[in-house]
């Protein structure tokens, strides 16, 4: 059976939606709460700012002193984790079944009722500058390209700007600021509920309705549009990496609209996997086993991966490449082969391929009890429609040959941003 | 609207009880088979229905004591999948693809593992394909050639990485040049190896006795077996896959300062010798490492992290061998605050020794090993992984489903004896970063450079 199939979604009366899919093969459980803001949404002067505010929710709350949030998820045998994304910002839980009814009072209490102190601010800003230099600024190719190529291709700062923050912006932020966005944003009416696994849809109600019930109603704030034009021309940029030993490059085009037109995004995202999918995919055939520009290459809808931002988003086409091949001829190669998926829709073949790989990675998500839940809760927040996850394998078998060529041909260079990264070290 | 901050911590009803736990209900028992084929190739297979897939892990032995072993090992891996006399590369991606499969294979001191899974369905397709590769991998010169230029320019890549530096270094301070030393072979060992050596080394190591091969899925595991049987009856030697040899105890000592010029972080790494999995004794260390520094609300993490914003990253984990077994400490740091790091490391180990983890400490790691088995196994990745990890030391799906009675027979004086391991006189490691950064660390002792 599929999870459709037995999927519950209803909403509270203080507008906290709940999507609810009982799976009674494992006896584990699996709790997110997903909140409609991102780092997109964070305010110029505060780069960093919604995700350092996803590491203060895990500081405490109402009932939870400073890391009992931690220990009683640990203790129940249970893991947890949050992370930050453009539209959104989510946490979750995964336990034995037996603890479902503790994750959904640690997620009810800090949506109620979280403690900000400015102690725990400073704290958590030092661990956050810990976490970029760790990810960023002592690793090759840091930030590549999810950092570096928005400012890039897009213009605006909602879009453009480095999600993790400058230090200066997370070293000004202050407990106002904190209690100003979690009023603002973490409203039960701009969340979703996911609880996934092992349990019964009637005691989940109830259990829910007892702990989320009195989290009082706040309005759902408006979504701003980040809606900006794409590039009339090819946009370069170079980030000069002392780290990095070899040179890279990152191509960033805009994708359609999935919540407008999800055939134009679905197009792309076959596309991306006739690109690069496996030994046989265009251009890992040209790039790196036929000619051997380059050691790698991916393409993908998104910086994060798919079904993972709203509009605008980025179709992304990254390589590491030698010193001695320029990043002309790599851009040149990779236009050839785009030109020729546009005169020339790919085969049968080409298509059956990724249709079926895609099939077995869905699979292999819903398996994983942790990523069913987040896409769940996803695809809730996002597109208003948890059902898609299980259609998507149709939906994507359906792409025909001409809609994935007429993608290839959207691809223009007259209308991308090259992002190169040259090593700089001594 | 406009609430303060503590007007947001605080409700008219007040703090609320955390709820208890519920009756947990067991994980159901698999069907399985752990069996030994003619080739004298183990075959664990799991029936674990949760998705229409199955997930397959071979392990095969592949120790060397030649020094470049490990770059023909990695030639080897990498260039596996590059054709057979009957497939070449786009035929073996293009079969494996239509099933919805994948398949990689990899290379480290220990063994050659291939992963791969599809679709329950295919199966078959992706057993032939398996046994294609086992018995007739061609590994043609413009392949391999290929497959080389790309890992020397991977290599180069990851020897950029300070994590893989600190690995290295680690690596080399803790066994000199013992073939487990060698993770990652030299940029230019791989350059010289030729595809007539990689032939020669597939057709005597890449062999089925002491391999073992998991198969956790959608299917029944006797006509897994006999599906096996069928499709890799025709790989096998005479010869046994070679077993990483035994290493030397670990040397307690001063940590090795490791200099990298302009970094802005630094590496600790600290190692000491401990117990394996098959010791009577392991279940109580497992919990003596999860209060040390094994998950988040571990002393270490709510020390270095949580209190004093020293670190994103800490923690200590085993490291098994099929000889043995070490404990590892480590933790990235801002060079400023790497002696300090260093200090609350080693004021940890020792409180571990004098302060063992309370009742209430052991309650909680036990609650968490026990709940973590569960959660971890619950896919068919994480299933049979489990098993290919345990698999070497004879261990198979017995010892992962008996573990949490295991778990739940320690008591707080047996893991407070399993502490003694964590004594600080008993460790060695690295220190690798700016020593400009961090002038402090020699102010401390026990670090030296030579």
């Amino acid at each position: 059976m599929t999870v459709s199939e037995k999927l519950h979604r209803y909403a509270l009366a203080n507008g906290l939606r709940v999507v609810l899919a009982p799976d009674p093969t494992a006896p584990v459980v699996g709790v997110s709460v997903h909140y409609d803001v991102g780092f997109r949404s964070e305010p110029e002067g505060r780069t960093g700012f919604a995700h350092l505010f996803e590491h203060l929710m895990f500081q405490g709350s109402e009932s939870l002193e400073k890391l009992a949030h931690f220990r009683h998820v640990q203790s129940s045998g249970g893991t947890f984790n949050g992370s930050t994304h453009p539209d959104y910002t989510d946490y979750f839980e995964v336990l034995p079944s037996a603890a479902l009814e503790r994750a959904l009072f640690l997620e009810a209490d800090r949506m109620r009722a979280p403690k900000l102190t400015e102690e725990n601010l400073r704290n958590q800003i030092d661990v956050v500058k810990e976490e970029i230099r760790l990810n960023v600024l002592n690793r090759p190719y840091g930030g590549f390209p999810w950092i570096l190529l928005p400012p890039v291709l897009y213009k605006t700062f909602p879009n453009a700007h480095n999600g993790y923050g400058g230090f200066e912006d997370l070293e000004d932020a202050t407990v106002a600021d904190c209690a100003s966005f979690f009023d603002t944003y973490y409203a039960p009416s701009n969340a979703v509920l996911t609880v996934a696994g092992d349990f019964t849809v009637d005691n989940a109600k109830a259990l829910i309705e007892k702990h989320f019930g009195d989290v009082p109603a706040r309005p759902r704030p408006a979504r701003p549009s980040f809606a900006e034009p794409p590039p009339s021309g090819e946009l370069r940029a170079d980030h000069p990496d002392a780290l990095a030993p070899l040179p890279a490059v990152a191509l960033g085009y805009r994708v359609p609209d999935p919540s407008t037109d999800m055939d134009g995004y679905l197009a792309h995202l076959v596309l991306a996997g006739v690109l690069t999918e496996g030994d046989g995919s265009r251009l890992q055939q040209r790039l790196v086993y036929g000619e051997r520009l380059v050691t790698d290459v991916n393409a993908g809808c998104g910086l994060f991966g798919p079904f993972e931002a709203r509009d605008p988003d980025t179709f992304t086409i990254t390589a590491v490449h030698s010193d001695e091949v320029g990043v002309d001829r790599v851009l040149g190669a990779i236009d050839e082969e785009l030109d020729r998926l546009a005169g020339t829709p790919p085969e049968a073949r080409e298509l059956a391929k990724v249709t079926a790989r895609w099939q077995a990675s869905l699979h292999k998500e819903h398996d994983r009890i942790v990523s069913r839940t987040l896409a769940l809760g996803a695809f809730e927040l996002m597109f208003g429609d948890p059902t898609m996850i299980d259609r998507l394998p149709e939906r994507i078998a359906s792409v025909s040959a001409d809609a994935v060529s007429a993608a290839a041909k959207a691809l223009r260079p007259d209308s991308r941003a090259v992002l190169t990264v040259s090593p700089a070290g001594a | 609207m406009t609430r303060t901050a503590e007007e947001i911590g605080r409700t008219e009803l007040g703090p609320r009880p955390l709820p208890p736990l519920g009756e947990q209900r067991p994980p159901a028992r698999p069907a399985a088979v752990d069996t030994v084929l003619g080739t004298g190739l183990r075959v664990i297979a799991v029936q674990h229905p949760t998705v229409p897939m199955v997930e397959v892990r071979l392990s095969v032995p592949f120790a060397g004591a030649d020094p470049l072993h490990a770059a023909r090992a990695e030639v080897l891996a990498a260039a596996l999948l590059t054709g057979t006399e009957r497939r070449d590369r786009v035929a073996i991606d293009t079969e494996l693809a239509l099933v919805g499969g994948e398949m990689s294979a990899s290379a480290d001191p220990e063994q050659l593992s291939i992963t791969a899974n599809s679709l329950a369905d295919g199966f078959d397709t992706l057993l032939d394909v398996l046994a294609d590769l086992l018995t007739g991998a061609v590994y043609a010169d413009d392949e391999v050639a290929g497959e080389r230029g790309r890992l020397v320019e991977r290599i180069t890549v990851a020897g950029s990485q300070p994590r893989v530096i600190a690995r290295k270094a680690l690596q080399k301070h803790r066994y000199g040049d013992h073939p487990f030393t060698r993770e990652m072979p030299e940029a230019e060992d791989v350059a010289g190896i030729e595809a007539a050596q990689v032939r020669a080394l597939h057709a005597d190591a890449v062999v089925p006795r002491g391999s073992v091969l998991v198969v956790v899925g959608d299917l029944a595991p006797d006509d897994v077996v006999a599906r096996v049987d069928a499709a890799l009856g025709g790989w096998s030697s005479d010869r046994s896959a070679t077993v990483l040899p035994p290493l030397p105890e670990l040397t307690p000592g001063a940590l090795k300062l490791v200099p990298r010029p302009g970094a802005v972080q630094s590496q600790l790494r600290l190692s000491a010798q401990s117990i394996p999995r098959t010791d009577p004794g392991y279940a109580a260390l497992q919990l003596a490492n999860l209060a040390f520094g094994g998950f988040f609300s571990s002393r270490l993490v709510e020390n270095i992290r949580e209190d004093k914003g020293y670190t994103y990253h800490a923690r200590s984990y085993s490291e098994f061998t099929p000889s043995g077994a070490t404990l590892l400490v480590e933790t990235d740091t801002a060079s400023a605050v790497t002696a300090g790091a260093l200090h609350e490391i080693r004021y940890e180990l020792g409180r571990l020794v004098l302060s063992p983890p309370t009742e209430s400490e052991v309650e909680t790691v036990r609650q968490y090993a026990i709940g973590l088995l569960l959660t971890s196994t619950a896919s068919q990745a994480g299933l049979a992984s489990q098993l290919s990890g345990l698999a070497p030391l004879g261990l198979g799906l017995e010892w992962l489903l008996d573990h949490p009675e295991r778990i739940k027979a320690v008591t707080a004086d047996q893991v407070a004896e399993a502490a003694r391991l964590f004594a600080p006189t008993r460790f060695t490691g690295v220190v690798v970063g700016d020593p400009a950064g961090f002038p402090d660390l020699e102010l401390l002792g026990g670090v030296t450079q030579s």
